[in-house]
């Protein structure tokens, strides 16, 4: 597996959401990934960011491009907040500790290939999602 | 700070949402319409999305918080103009927006919206207000 370009965006505060997803949008469409697979990493993409800001009080989303065997896009959202204590019961579908519907993590997972989450007590989440073309 | 405006047309309100929602406009929007239907008595609220890349977890939340507080106040709500990907992208997602009436476009979304008001006016009478 090749990385052919990588970036940072910071992962703050609410309207860098917007920000993010304008820039999934941006580099999943030069890939050339199809309609469909472009809105499911942005709106993917949407989700952990806004769980970076609500749950984990902050990051950054790094972009990955790769390419060789195979063209994809993969984004790592990353914080250092009090981390996720019961990891498979966060992925389940309506559980929430926050005021959400509790379809973020599960959701998103759905939406793309490859889906990754480490996550230690007190030192923070790592998600790392990926999209093949 | 920005606003996603409202128009008014006859008994009906009217939002096109035409920019990528922060999640404060989107409450805003949630906070303007309820308080647009009381003011106006609107009997329906026609929302478009046709310009709306993805709609994740919080603006489907928004759409069905929308549809229900208009419900309460005597308005229907009918959202129209979804793209094709942003629908499979929402049913995978797991979101499947209980409650929220849709129409192809504005044309089926008026005609959806006049049909169920009229259909409440033969059935209740007209609203005494």
């Amino acid at each position: 597996m090749v990385v052919v370009s990588a970036e940072s965006v910071p992962v703050k505060s609410e309207p860098d959401v917007v920000a993010v997803r304008r820039r999934v949008r941006e580099v999943s469409a030069q890939l050339g990934l199809s309609l469909v697979d472009q809105t499911k990493i942005i709106t993917a993409a949407s989700e952990l960011a806004r769980n970076t800001i609500i749950y984990g009080g902050g990051g950054t989303m790094q972009v990955q491009t790769l390419n060789g065997p195979r063209v994809g896009l993969r984004l790592t959202f990353e914080d250092h907040g009090p981390g996720i204590p019961d990891v498979a019961l966060a992925l389940r579908d309506g559980f929430t500790t926050g005021s959400g519907l509790g379809l973020g993590l599960g959701g998103s997972k759905r939406l793309v290939n490859e889906f990754e989450i480490v996550s230690r007590l007190g030192e923070g989440t790592r998600i790392t999602i990926t999209r093949w073309k | 700070m920005e606003k996603i405006p409202i128009l008014k047309m006859g008994d009906f309100l009217l939002v096109t949402i035409q920019v990528d929602m922060h999640d404060r406009l989107a409450m805003a929007l949630q906070d303007d319409l309820t308080k647009t239907i009381s003011q106006t008595d609107a009997r329906g609220v026609l929302i478009d999305i046709s310009s709306l890349e993805i709609v994740d977890s919080f603006i489907g939340r928004m759409l069905s918080n929308i549809a229900a507080m208009s419900r309460v106040l005597d308005a229907e709500t009918v959202v129209v103009g979804m793209q094709p990907a942003v629908a499979i992208t929402l049913v995978e997602l797991g979101l499947s927006l209980p409650g929220v009436r849709t129409a192809l476009n504005v044309d089926a979304g008026m005609e959806l919206l006049r049909a169920s008001v009229g259909a409440n006016k033969e059935l209740y009478g007209s609203r005494l207000r």
